[in-house]
C-alpha cells in the first residue's frame, strides 16, 4: 500500500487575475482508499480536483497518475480516472441511458451495453433509463452524474461535493455506493465541508485551508490525536470544594457542585492518570456517584480548531 | 486517433439535430423556398438574363452559400458553446482525448448537417427553377469544404462567445451582410467600377463565384482566386483552433 496511485509535488496554482488558489501542494493518494478532502468554501478543494482531471492548468508542479504524467501522458492519465462534479450539469434533453453510453465512448471505451446496465442499477437507475434528464429529481441527476463517471470503469473516482443538497436517505445511499465501489478496488477522492461525512466514510483525511494542505492523517489517528473527551460524572451529594487530591486542571467542579468534568484525550491513560484512577480516587474519598456519560469531539470540533488556529 | 470519443460526439450532436429538426433543417429549408419563390418566379421574370443565365436559376447557387455560410456557422457555434453555457464541458475536457478528436467530432457533425442542408435546398431549387450542373465535382468540393471551414469559423466563436448574445453577433452582424453583398443576388459586374473593386475584399464574393462557376460555367472571378480563398480560410480557422487549445483560452482557466 505504499504505492501511491496519485502523486502530486510542489502544485501552484494562480488564476489569470492574480488570485493564488494553491499554494505549493504536495500529496499521496494511496491505492485503494478513501480519501476525504475537507475545507470550507474558496479553500481550494475544486482547484485540486479540477488541476488532477485536467479542467485547469497548473501554473507549475507536477501530477502523476498511476505513474503517468497527466500532461504529457494525458491519455493513460485520464482514463484512469472517473470525475464527478459539484454542479448538475447534463443535457437536459438526453436519455439516462445515451448520457451515460455517451460517457463511456467519449472515454475511448467501446460499447459495453452490459456494464451500463451494472451501472444503472447498482445506481437504482434502470427504471429510469429511458426518461429524459430533465424530468429526473436532483438526487437523480446526481447519480447520472456517477453513472457517467463510472460509465469507463475508471480506477479512481472523484467526488466533488457528492451529498451537497442531498436528503439524508439519499446519502445514506450514496455512501453505500461509495463503500462498495471501494470494495471493488477503486480509489475515491471526496471533497466536502459535512464533516459528518468524511468521519463516516474516510480512512484519511486531508485539510485544506487557504490554498493550503494543512494536514494529512489517518482519520483514526487525527480523531486520538487531536479529539479530546469529556467524561461527566453526576453526584449524589452536592461537595462545596474539590478534595485536595482531585484539584488538577482537567477536572472542573461545575458551580453548583452536583457533577464533575474531567477532559482527558487517551494520553492519560498511559500516564496513570486516566478514568480508573479517578473512579479510584472518588473511592477513597467516598465521593458517590449518581450517573455518568461521556461525550467525544467531532470532527467538526476538530476541524473548526484547525481552521481557526492557522487562519 | 482513437475513433470511439469522435463517434460518440458525432453522435450526440446528429442526435441534438434530429431532435430540433424543424429548427435545424425544416426552417431554413423554408426560408430558401421563399426566396425562390419571390425572386426566382415572381420578381425573376421580369430582369433579363444574367450572363446568360435565367435570374431564377443564377440566385440558386449564391442562396444555397447564404444558407451553407450562415448555418455551419449557427449550428458549430452552438454546439460548442452549449456545453460551455451548461458546464458538461467538464466531461469533453476530463477526457482522455486530443483536441483533434474533439475537432473532428463537433466540427464534423455541424459540417455534416450543413452539406445535407445544402443538398435538400439544391433539391428543393430545382422544382422552381431549370437547374443545370456543369461541374458536379467542382460543385461538391465548394459545398464541403465552405462547410467545414465555416463549422471551424462557428466553433471558435462558440468558444469565444460568453453569452447567448455574442453567439448572434457575429451571424447576423457579418455572416449575412458579407453575403448579400457578396454577390448572392447579382454579378458584381452589375455594380459601378468604385463599388466592384470594394467588393472584390469582401471573402464571401470568391466563395459564391466558384460555386456558381461549378453551375453555370460563368464567375466574376478566376476559379483559382476561389479555391485559394477557401484554403486561405480553412487554414486561418485551423490556425486559430490549434491556438485555443494550445492556451485553453476560454476553456481551462
Amino acid at each position: 500500500m505504499h504505492d501511491p496511485i496519485i502523486s502530486i509535488q510542489g502544485l501552484n496554482k494562480t488564476y489569470e487575475g492574480g488570485f493564488q488558489a494553491l499554494k505549493h501542494v504536495d500529496l499521496s493518494i494511496q491505492r485503494g482508499e478513501i480519501f476525504a478532502l475537507l475545507g470550507p468554501n474558496g479553500a481550494g478543494k475544486t482547484t485540486l480536483i479540477s488541476l488532477v482531471c485536467g479542467l485547469v492548468n497548473p501554473t507549475n508542479g507536477r501530477i502523476t497518475v498511476d505513474g503517468f504524467d497527466n500532461v504529457k501522458q494525458y491519455r493513460q492519465a485520464r482514463e484512469r480516472i472517473g470525475l464527478v462534479p459539484q454542479e448538475l450539469t447534463n443535457e437536459a434533453f438526453e436519455t439516462v441511458w445515451n448520457t451515460v453510453s455517451f460517457s463511456r465512448g467519449l472515454f475511448g471505451k467501446p460499447p459495453n451495453p452490459a456494464h451500463i446496465e451494472k451501472v444503472l442499477t447498482s445506481l437504482a437507475l434502470w427504471d429510469k433509463r429511458d426518461n429524459r434528464l430533465i424530468t429526473l429529481s436532483g438526487g437523480m441527476k446526481r447519480r447520472v452524474l456517477i453513472a457517467k463517471a463510472l460509465s469507463h470503469e475508471p480506477r479512481i473516482l472523484f467526488l466533488d461535493e457528492p451529498t451537497a443538497g442531498v436528503d439524508v436517505a439519499l446519502r445514506r445511499d450514496m455512501w453505500e455506493v461509495v463503500r462498495r465501489l471501494r470494495d471493488d478496488g477503486v480509489t475515491i477522492i471526496l471533497t466536502t465541508h459535512y464533516i459528518e461525512e468524511a468521519e463516516e466514510m474516510a480512512d484519511r483525511i486531508g485539510v485544506i485551508n487557504g490554498g493550503e494542505v494543512v494536514l494529512v492523517e489517518e482519520k483514526t489517528a487525527l480523531m486520538k490525536k487531536l479529539g479530546s473527551k469529556q467524561l461527566t460524572l453526576e453526584l449524589h451529594t452536592p461537595l462545596s470544594a474539590l478534595p485536595a487530591r482531585l484539584q488538577v486542571d482537567t477536572l472542573t467542579l461545575s458551580d453548583d457542585g452536583r457533577s464533575l468534568v474531567y477532559t482527558y484525550d487517551g494520553h492519560q491513560e498511559e500516564q496513570g492518570r486516566g478514568v480508573s484512577a479517578l473512579l479510584s480516587v472518588l473511592n477513597e474519598e467516598e465521593i458517590l456517584v449518581k450517573d455518568v456519560h461521556t461525550r467525544q469531539s467531532s470532527l467538526e470540533d476538530i476541524f473548526v480548531d484547525l481552521v481557526k488556529e492557522r487562519s | 486517433m482513437n475513433l470511439y470519443p469522435v463517434r460518440s460526439i458525432y453522435m450526440a450532436e446528429m442526435a441534438r439535430t434530429r431532435r430540433t429538426l424543424l429548427q435545424s433543417i425544416v426552417s431554413p429549408v423554408i426560408s430558401t423556398s421563399l426566396y425562390f419563390v419571390v425572386f426566382g418566379a415572381a420578381i425573376g421574370s421580369r430582369i433579363s438574363e444574367i450572363n446568360g443565365v435565367s435570374y431564377g436559376a443564377f440566385i440558386v447557387p449564391g442562396l444555397i452559400m447564404l444558407m451553407l455560410l450562415t448555418q455551419s456557422v449557427s449550428n458549430a457555434s452552438f454546439g460548442i458553446f452549449f456545453p460551455k453555457f451548461s458546464g458538461s464541458i467538464y466531461e469533453i475536457l476530463s477526457a482522455p482525448i486530443s483536441y483533434l478528436e474533439v475537432v473532428v467530432g463537433y466540427v464534423g457533425a455541424a459540417a455534416s448537417k450543413s452539406i445535407l442542408l445544402g443538398l435538400i435546398i439544391l433539391g428543393t431549387s430545382s422544382f422552381f427553377v431549370p437547374l443545370e450542373i456543369a461541374h458536379p465535382f467542382w460543385m461538391l468540393t465548394f459545398l464541403v469544404l465552405t462547410a467545414v471551414t465555416f463549422s471551424l469559423l462557428g466553433f471558435i466563436i462558440g468558444i469565444w462567445a460568453d453569452g447567448f448574445d455574442k453567439l448572434q453577433i457575429v451571424p447576423l452582424l457579418i455572416i449575412t451582410p458579407l453575403t448579400f453583398l457578396g454577390g448572392s443576388f447579382y454579378s458584381i459586374d452589375m455594380l459601378p467600377p468604385f463599388w466592384q473593386s470594394v467588393t472584390l475584399a469582401n471573402p464571401v464574393v470568391y466563395l459564391v463565384s466558384g460555386f456558381r462557376w461549378s453551375f453555370y460555367g460563368v464567375s466574376d472571378v478566376s476559379l483559382w482566386a476561389s479555391v485559394g480563398m477557401i484554403t486561405l480560410f480553412l487554414a486561418a480557422s485551423l490556425a486559430t483552433i490549434g491556438w485555443i487549445f494550445r492556451t485553453g483560452y476560454r476553456l481551462k482557466p
